[in-house]
């Protein structure tokens, strides 16, 4: 077991209803789930691999592999919709040269849609981690990723 | 009432009144999830420091949302003696501005001011709570949002909380159920199944367990009703919940809440130990015999969680699926097999009112049928985006108009969705409407939790049919037929009507296999996924039409069926367009009218964006002569 995931683990007691619970406590710690991992927390509980995983892919929140180090989140909620949220993923995914849910090549970044970040009265809006850009038009898809380029 | 509760009480106040000094100006600054988002923390912290370095005397507190969203940030002053005044748009060096003019010295800036509240107030300035935001509005499971320090007990105290837990203790369970039958409470959660029956159904059977949830699993998009109680006064939904678990017997509460909403989840955390700290939660509850205690569990991204047999799954473990149908209630057979009361965040929340204000109080507001408030998240392309709670029965367009302020640029008003994925959208001639859960539902929509989205002419119709359809499609649980394959179905054929492949027949195939889905689903997501489609069909029914026969979107959105093309006798040749185009299919020199290759162009839109309003030459046109046109080369 790894080091990160035994010491997440070690806070739980190892029920059937703690799964979900476990699996945002590692994601938290390791970015992701890994392989291991999902083995790991099967292991913990006393149930099927398969198990875990199926209630792992059943949920949005969770992800099976590296990610960027900073998560670019378009947000699609429907006010955003209706002012033009998709024109700004469409210049996002243009700037990155990647498609919403893939990383860049350097892992710098990762680009995802997200429904709704309740920010509506800035809509069209985008979150990188924690920073919130609001009021956003296309053109201004180079200035977000400049300003979140996390060696800046 | 408890004499405990009276200690507690007394206690309250007066720490209240130790800790506020009100003798030195009050500093509120809006901190929720929107406020932060637009750099309320960075306010708070500019005024801290230069409070402490200034040496100047006030207190700072962070409260919730109190709903104007369009004016965030907002900073409000109370200065001994005079009343609220709100300042809005706040940026860290204009809140440095205010405490120089206002706090330091006696201008009250009015140039930054957006009102104030109560009366008295400075005659240059607008007086806001009988202003057009809150004269319509009648707040009351938002009290105290935006006005008391969530993270505080004492305030919540002070303004009546746990006065209606204290009562409840002292009564019969039966009896506090007829209060909420008598008030004819509906919840608040979008359905409206009146609480009362739902309460007593869970207080018959006898179980040696049994356990309330709050459904705060908020997922509708455009909606964040659930959220601002949550992060406003999250001491109101503790109270209610507790009310209840004293009223079926139950002594342990779950908090199902959207893990994308941390700030939420920090205030209750704290809330929760707040309460038990004082002895209104936990073991022996103000010296009654009663336990109750609450644990929070997040949610982890599944918009079908909202239904109550799929978040008694995600509870225990598994994935979020619905029971399949027979399936006993969940009042009687819910988590772990117990029986379990579900009610939505603003149910709870109003309980405590309802039983210390009375059920006559409660029937006064509102209509017959749907007594009480209704919260709305009112977004979209409106001036004023925010949080409102209205009367039932009011008219939508009063809400649109007077609240909202009307449509955003002048543009025309086209429809207002509510509801969420599981709604509909109203067109102009049902904005007399009274908005109340019957009415709504009648009109092809439903009240939904509170998500109200406003549409303008700029916006297809069809699209956002689509825009639903693919996220009902997408949050499908997969375990029905009619719904993972309808939508998938459904969703397949928009998308063809919307990039021009739509085809004579179409429409009645959707209507059609709507009406399947509705049928049959086994939950409430796949029987309400139809719901955006077939009420943009039946009001805009010639969206469709024109997007089938003539490939043309009357909004200019389906990028599909528009071309850009630039008017050779508007353009200037000012170049801003061929500039600002990431895949240079702009071409043109200066003086020489531009042109755009459609064979480049990725309908991007940004020279339309670009090109100077005076100008206006970049357009778009539709339909199936413009797109010919611009394929074969002709346009440019």
């Amino acid at each position: 077991m790894q080091e990160q995931t035994k010491k997440v683990l070690s806070g739980f007691e190892g029920k059937p209803n703690e799964v979900i619970p476990m699996l945002q406590a590692v994601q938290n710690e390791i970015g992701y789930l890994p392989e291991e991992a999902i083995r790991d927390i099967a292991d913990h509980i006393g149930i099927p691999e398969s198990k875990v995983y199926g209630t792992a892919t059943f949920y949005s929140q969770f992800y099976f592999s590296r990610r960027g180090d900073r998560s670019v989140k378009v947000c699609l909620g429907t006010a955003c919709h209706v002012r033009g949220g998709m024109q700004v993923m469409d210049a996002l995914e243009r700037e990155m040269g990647i498609k919403a849910g893939e990383n860049t090549p350097d892992y710098k970044f990762s680009l995802e849609r997200v429904n709704c970040v309740g920010s509506c009265a800035l809509a069209p809006v985008v979150m990188v981690d924690d920073d919130v850009f609001g009021r956003l038009v296309p053109k201004q898809a180079k200035e977000v990723l400049e300003k979140s380029d996390p060696k800046v | 009432m408890i004499q405990k509760f009276d200690v507690i009480e007394k206690e309250a106040l007066e720490n209240l009144e130790k800790e506020q000094k009100s003798d030195i100006p009050q500093i509120y600054v809006g901190c929720a999830t929107c406020g932060n988002a637009t750099g309320a923390q960075s306010v708070v912290q500019t005024i801290t420091d230069k409070l402490e370095k200034e040496n100047i005397k006030a207190e700072i507190k962070e409260v919730g949302c109190i709903g104007m969203c369009f004016a965030e940030v907002l900073l409000d002053v109370i200065k001994p003696g005079q009343p609220r005044i709100s300042y809005h748009g706040v940026t860290p060096e204009t809140a440095e501005e205010i405490v120089d003019s206002y706090l330091v010295k006696d201008d009250h800036r009015p140039d930054l001011a957006l009102g104030y509240f109560g009366e008295g107030g400075p005659a240059d300035v607008e007086r806001i709570d009988t202003g057009d935001v809150f004269k319509n509005q009648q707040r009351v499971i938002l009290k105290n949002c935006g006005i008391i320090d969530p993270e505080n007990i004492n305030e919540y105290i002070a303004h009546g909380g746990y006065k209606g837990l204290a009562e409840a203790l002292e009564m019969k369970q039966e009896d506090i159920i007829s209060v909420l039958k008598d008030s004819g409470l509906r919840g608040r959660g979008g359905a409206g199944f009146p609480a009362g029956r739902k309460w007593e159904s869970c207080l018959k059977p006898q179980a040696d367990q049994k356990y309330v949830i709050c459904n705060a699993d908020e997922g509708d998009p455009g909606a964040f009703m659930d959220r601002s109680v949550l992060e406003g006064d999250p001491h109101s939904v503790i109270e209610g919940m507790t009310i209840a678990g004293y009223t079926i017997g139950s002594s342990k509460g779950y908090f199902y809440v959207r893990a994308e909403y941390p700030l939420a989840i920090k205030r209750l955390r704290k809330a929760i130990a707040q309460a038990k700290e004082k002895n209104l939660l936990g073991d022996d509850i103000l010296g009654t015999g009663f336990n109750f205690d609450l644990e929070i569990f997040q949610g982890a991204g599944a918009f079908v969680c909202g239904e109550s047999t799929a978040l008694v799954m995600s509870i225990e473990g598994n994935r979020g699926w619905p029971k399949p149908l027979p399936r006993p209630r969940t009042t009687e057979e819910g988590l772990w097999g117990k029986p379990t009361l579900l009610n939505n965040v603003k149910t709870f929340s109003v309980v405590p009112q309802v039983l210390s204000k009375g059920a006559d109080w409660f029937k006064s507001i509102g209509t017959e049928g749907s007594p009480g408030t209704a919260v709305f998240a009112l977004t979209g392309k409106i001036n004023r985006s925010g949080l409102i709670e209205v009367p039932m029965g009011i008219e939508l367009k009063k809400i649109i108009y007077e609240i909202g302020g009307g449509i955003l640029d002048d543009k025309k008003f086209k429809a207002v969705q509510t509801g969420g994925p599981s709604g509909g959208c109203l067109p102009e001639d049902k904005l007399h409407l009274a908005v109340d859960f019957d009415t709504l539902v009648k009109a092809g929509s439903m009240m939904g939790s509170g998500g109200m989205v406003v549409i303008d002419e700029s916006t297809c119709m069809v699209d956002v049919a689509r825009y639903f359809l693919d996220f009902t499609f997408e949050e499908s649980c997969g375990q029905c037929v009619p719904c993972r394959q309808g939508t998938q179905q459904m969703l397949e054929i928009l998308n063809d009507i919307c990039e021009g492949r739509g085809r004579e027949g179409d429409i009645e195939y959707l209507l059609e296999m709507g009406d399947s889905i509705i049928k049959g689903s086994i939950c409430g997501l796949g029987q309400t996924a139809p719901n955006p489609v077939l009420s943009t069909i039946q009001y805009f029914r010639d969206e469709y039409e024109a997007h089938i026969k003539d490939h043309a979107c009357p909004a200019l959105v389906c990028k599909n069926l528009i071309v850009f093309h630039i008017d050779e006798e508007k353009c200037t040749a000012c170049g801003r367009c061929r500039k600002a185009c990431p895949v240079e299919a702009i071409s043109g020199e200066k003086k020489v009218p531009h042109t755009i290759d459609q064979n480049k162009c990725t309908k991007c839109g940004i020279c339309f964006q670009e090109c100077p309003e005076r100008f206006s030459a970049v357009v778009r046109l539709t339909g199936k002569e413009n797109l010919a046109a611009a394929a074969s080369g002709k346009e440019g």
